[in-house]
């Protein structure tokens, strides 16, 4: 592996503010990211570990700092085209209208482009579904099968940063396994890995650095 | 009618107000104020009317349409609060969409080059676009918030703001045209239209005031859509920043 950064936050700052309300999930980060790493992200809730993936793929604007992707910052990138590379899987598998095939389909379509049904099959298969779930209408999923949907849609963007916000949180087991093998295959094929956890288990598991957010301050954490 | 029958037409308020004061129903008092207030509006626009009418000068038609879109968009805007320049999208459409629809009618010989005919269909063109407006930001405001999750997805996946906006401003369009389609459905089967009811009254024929009847209610149809895919495509841009970034209305 080597140490070249893809990513570097420079004192980022982030703070949402209403009349009854003022929270600074993000106080003056700095850190980098190295090409091919697998980080694990942890903390309590509302500490703004998603917040900083929609500062990562420029969802929205930190108040102050600069986020700095393959050595040009954020703001110099087209927006669709960056969040291509550097994709963000929510928490919540939202799906569109229609058949898992549609779904699977839709980014390449945002592109003017196609993907062959075999190619779909194969998307599912990384997901330990079969092909016959291509032609099952959205609202026929159980949750865990929308959610792996939600990541074969996202893993056909082949994307060089995967951003994932506790993708296995409406998973069984046997299904969080295969994604963790999966998302595993993923990163050793070259691809940056960032996943947010709950759980310090599945945090040791996956990656020998963690990044700990509370009180806006990022921790980075290193297993011997 | 006389000016004494006229008046006379205010008891039918006074039976409405009277169930309200039985009912309890608190309503007196808007009543009240809404027939003052219409019979004012009314009669000075009476005025204003017989004094373009007589004169039949270019600009006081003007003029006159341009009150009557300010007005409407004024009032529609009102829908809209939270969205950017709300008031110059809805302007400029209703403007547009009456131009165009007015246009083709005096093209098309539809309608007589005279300010008896241009104001009062311009009028009623102009309404149909505030409803269609209205009914099209109240529905892109409900669905734009329903809809966020949806959007950021989209958006995530490398969508622009047009793509991830796409369903949301289609259904929104679909929506504010479904009354105006509903009622050419229904129409003649469950009332008569206004303008056929008023022609036959002052005593055309109901075969003449069914083909008004009917190029109004096609004018309506076309306006309506043109005022909906218009307005659709001014605002959807508000909802997001020049980076595809979601900040949908406040």
């Amino acid at each position: 592996m080597t140490s070249e950064p893809v990513l570097e936050l420079h004192h980022v700052f982030k703070s949402y503010h209403t009349p009854h309300y003022r929270s600074t999930p993000l106080k003056d980060v700095s850190v980098t990211i190295a090409k091919g790493a697998f980080i694990t992200i942890t903390g309590p809730s509302g500490t703004g570990k998603s917040t900083l993936f929609r500062l990562l793929t420029r969802l929205e604007e930190p108040d102050a700092g600069r986020i700095v992707y393959l050595g040009k910052p954020l703001l110099e990138w087209d927006p669709p085209r960056l969040r291509r590379k550097v994709h963000y899987v929510f928490q919540s598998p939202v799906l569109f209208p229609g058949t898992v095939a549609d779904n699977l389909s839709y980014p390449a379509r945002l592109a003017g482009d196609s993907i062959t049904e075999e190619y779909m099959s194969s998307l599912l298969r990384r997901v330990a579904l079969s092909e016959k779930y291509l032609s099952r209408g959205i609202g026929d999923l159980s949750g865990g099968e929308k959610q792996r949907v939600n990541i074969a849609r996202s893993l056909s963007l082949e994307p060089d940063i995967l951003l994932l916000d506790e993708p296995t949180s409406a998973l069984d087991e046997k299904s969080t396994k295969h994604i963790e093998q999966e998302i595993r295959a993923y990163h050793e094929a070259g691809h940056t890995v960032l996943w947010i956890t709950h759980s310090p288990e599945q945090a040791k598991r996956l990656g020998n650095v963690t990044w700990h957010l509370e009180d806006g301050c990022l921790e980075v954490l290193v297993a011997p | 009618m006389s000016i004494v029958t006229t008046l006379a037409t205010t008891g039918f308020v006074f039976i409405a107000m009277l169930l309200s004061l039985r009912l309890r129903l608190g309503l007196e008092r808007d009543m009240f104020t809404g027939t003052i207030r219409a019979m004012i509006q009314l009669v000075a626009v009476g005025y204003v009317l017989e004094f373009i009418f007589t004169s039949r000068h270019p600009l006081f038609i003007g003029c006159m349409l341009l009150v009557m879109v300010f007005v409407a968009a004024r009032s529609s805007a009102k829908r809209g609060r939270g969205v950017p320049h709300v008031f110059a999208r809805i302007f400029f459409t209703i403007a547009a969409v009456t131009a165009v629809t007015i246009g083709t009618m005096l093209g098309l010989d539809m309608i007589k080059w005279e300010p008896k005919s241009i104001i009062p269909v311009s009028g009623m063109v102009i309404g149909n676009c505030m409803i269609v407006s209205s009914l099209l930001l109240n529905q892109m405001r409900e669905r734009s918030a329903s809809m966020r999750e949806e959007i950021l997805v989209a958006l995530s996946l490398g969508a622009t703001s047009r793509q991830a906006s796409e369903r949301l401003t289609r259904e929104a369009i679909r929506a504010g045209m479904i009354p105006i389609i509903d009622s050419m459905k229904t129409v003649g089967l469950v009332q008569l239209p206004g303008m056929m009811t008023g022609l036959i009254i002052a005593g055309t024929s109901p075969i003449e005031a069914v083909r008004y009847q009917l190029l109004i209610m096609f004018s309506f149809t076309a306006a309506s859509a043109l005022t909906s895919i218009i307005l659709g495509f001014l605002v959807y841009p508000t909802l997001f920043t020049r980076a595809h970034q979601y900040i949908g209305w406040k």
